[in-house]
């Protein structure tokens, strides 16, 4: 795409006079793909409007790995619905560079939400992005974290860190965390009231056990 | 469809005498409160109050049955809304014995009266409610008109459809069929709900379905709560891809879920329906 075409979609999204306009202008800055559409996306995620917040964040994880400095940056000080979507970015962008913002956001943020979509992200990032020794480092925090998770008093979001330590256990090489994972989840069934949760620990020691064979 | 904002409604009015969380409202105060006859709007709160923190004791009970007999607190339209809070109140206390009292009260002049009544019965699960729910619908469809100058119809069509398909009242499957083309919205999909509990017609849970792309967020999301709450599996996919929050969808899944492992043991192997189930709810985390 030309920059000259990036600057016009840019200016639709500041022009636009009402939520109709702006979610469609958001949405097709956010489908252009472009590096410069990144920090109008993240200056979208606080207009306090949802459409269009989440087709900013749709487009912000397509953009993937090159949103994660600019997201990381603004995010402090943001105010409070921003730095919420913004945290959904990080959780579905999945860089390891996001791992502590996102351990903060699942174990202190108020709104379930946000803890929810946190809790999954930390099941999800893409380890390969790190250099060896902090990847050990960076999965154990991640469990750790997610172990914590698992109390919350909300079922949505322990649902969430069941998801996020089934997709960790089974993409991890490490057979002693597996099997910590592998035990937690057994006896997060004993105690876990909510029988859907409990029907989503049983379907993750199922998957472990297949698609791990490691325990 | 349950109705949070009369909570709220309640929590407003109460401004002055210690609110859900004042720790200066204790359950005697409520209690004497609800006793009292001098000061109808600390009566009316403490009816409210006893219901919200589930204050189950004979006491409690008691006061309450007095309340839903109540004839002091009257609005200038001739409503009773002390008896209004009662009949919420004793919905949420689980104690049957006070069914019969809350079946006398579906007749009450009050329409508010009969629909908290109503959704109360509910919530009780007492079959005894069925043959008093039943006799609300008497004139059918036809008589399910509107009142003039008032926000709603004849009688609380809605909480006594969702009631009869909860007390799971097969007699009255052919009565409440015509429902679903009534003109209300709400009433259909209340009909449409019901029908589904009583028969497990999958054509009642395609009408709800067929709701999840109405142009309205509210029906929307009034849909999602209603597949929830019957367990209809049908609606997977069409939840995920309707328009609405996906907190909402989450708990309108995780209600089929859990309709589901209620009628297998949770030790057995997953079946592929809700093996699918749960991985469309990991995709809207």
């Amino acid at each position: 795409m030309e920059d000259q075409d990036i600057q016009s979609l840019i200016e639709r999204v500041h022009k636009a006079d009402s939520a109709v306009k702006l979610l469609t202008a958001v949405r097709s800055l956010a489908s252009s793909g472009h590096q410069k559409a990144i920090p109008i996306l993240i200056e979208a995620l606080g207009y306090n409007n949802p459409g269009a917040a989440v087709a900013a964040v749709e487009g912000l994880i397509n953009l993937g790995d090159m949103s994660v400095p600019y997201l990381l940056e603004q995010i402090d000080g943001y105010n409070y619905g921003a730095r919420a979507w913004a945290t959904r970015a990080l959780a579905g962008i999945g860089h390891p560079s996001a791992l502590d913002h996102l351990q903060e956001a699942a174990l202190t943020d108020f709104s379930m939400s946000v803890r929810r979509s946190a809790a999954k992200g930390l099941g999800y990032i893409g380890w390969s992005k790190l250099s060896g020794l902090k990847v050990a480092e960076g999965q154990k925090k991640a469990i750790e974290t997610l172990f914590k998770v698992l109390d919350d008093p909300e079922w949505v979001v322990r649902y969430a860190a069941v998801v996020g330590l089934q997709n960790l256990a089974v993409s991890l090489d490490e057979k002693s965390l597996v099997k910590s994972i592998f035990e937690r989840l057994e006896q997060q069934l004993e105690t876990e009231s909510e029988l859907g949760v409990c029907a989503r620990i049983q379907l993750a020691l199922q998957e472990i056990e297949v698609l791990g064979g490691k325990i | 469809m349950v109705d949070y904002s009369e909570d709220n409604k309640a929590m407003g009015s109460s401004t002055g005498q210690g609110s859900a969380d004042d720790p200066a409202y204790t359950i005697e105060q409520a209690l004497s409160n609800l006793q009292q006859t001098d000061d109808p709007s600390a009566r009316y709160y403490a009816a409210w109050w006893i219901g919200r923190f589930r204050v189950n004791e004979p006491t409690a009970i008691e006061a309450l049955l007095t309340a839903l007999e109540d004839e002091s607190d009257r609005s200038p339209d001739g409503g009773y809304p002390l008896r209004r809070n009662a009949a919420k109140a004793l919905g949420k206390l689980g104690d049957v014995s006070v069914v019969p009292a809350l079946i006398h009260a579906l007749n009450c002049s009050d329409y508010y009266v009969r629909e908290s009544s109503a959704q109360s019965l509910e919530m009780l699960g007492d079959e005894r409610a069925i043959p008093g729910l039943i006799r609300l619908l008497d004139g059918g469809v036809e008589a399910a008109q509107q009142v003039e100058g008032k926000p709603h119809l004849s009688e609380p069509y809605e909480a006594i459809l969702e009631a009869l398909g909860t007390l799971q009242a097969k007699n009255a499957v052919s009565l409440i069929e015509p429902f679903v083309n009534h003109f209300v919205p709400k009433v259909q999909f209340a009909a449409a709900r019901a029908l589904y509990q009583l028969t497990e017609n999958p054509i009642y849970g395609e009408r709800l379905v067929k709701a999840l792309q109405e142009t309205t967020l509210q029906v929307r999301r009034s849909a999602l709560m209603d597949l929830g709450a019957i367990g209809y599996l049908g609606a997977v996919d069409a939840i995920a891809n309707t328009l609405a929050e996906n907190s909402l969808k989450l708990i309108s899944l995780k209600g089929i879920l859990e309709h589901h492992l209620t009628q297998q043991p949770i030790k057995q192997e997953l079946d592929d329906d809700l093996v699918h189930l749960m991985n469309v709810m990991d995709s809207l985390l």
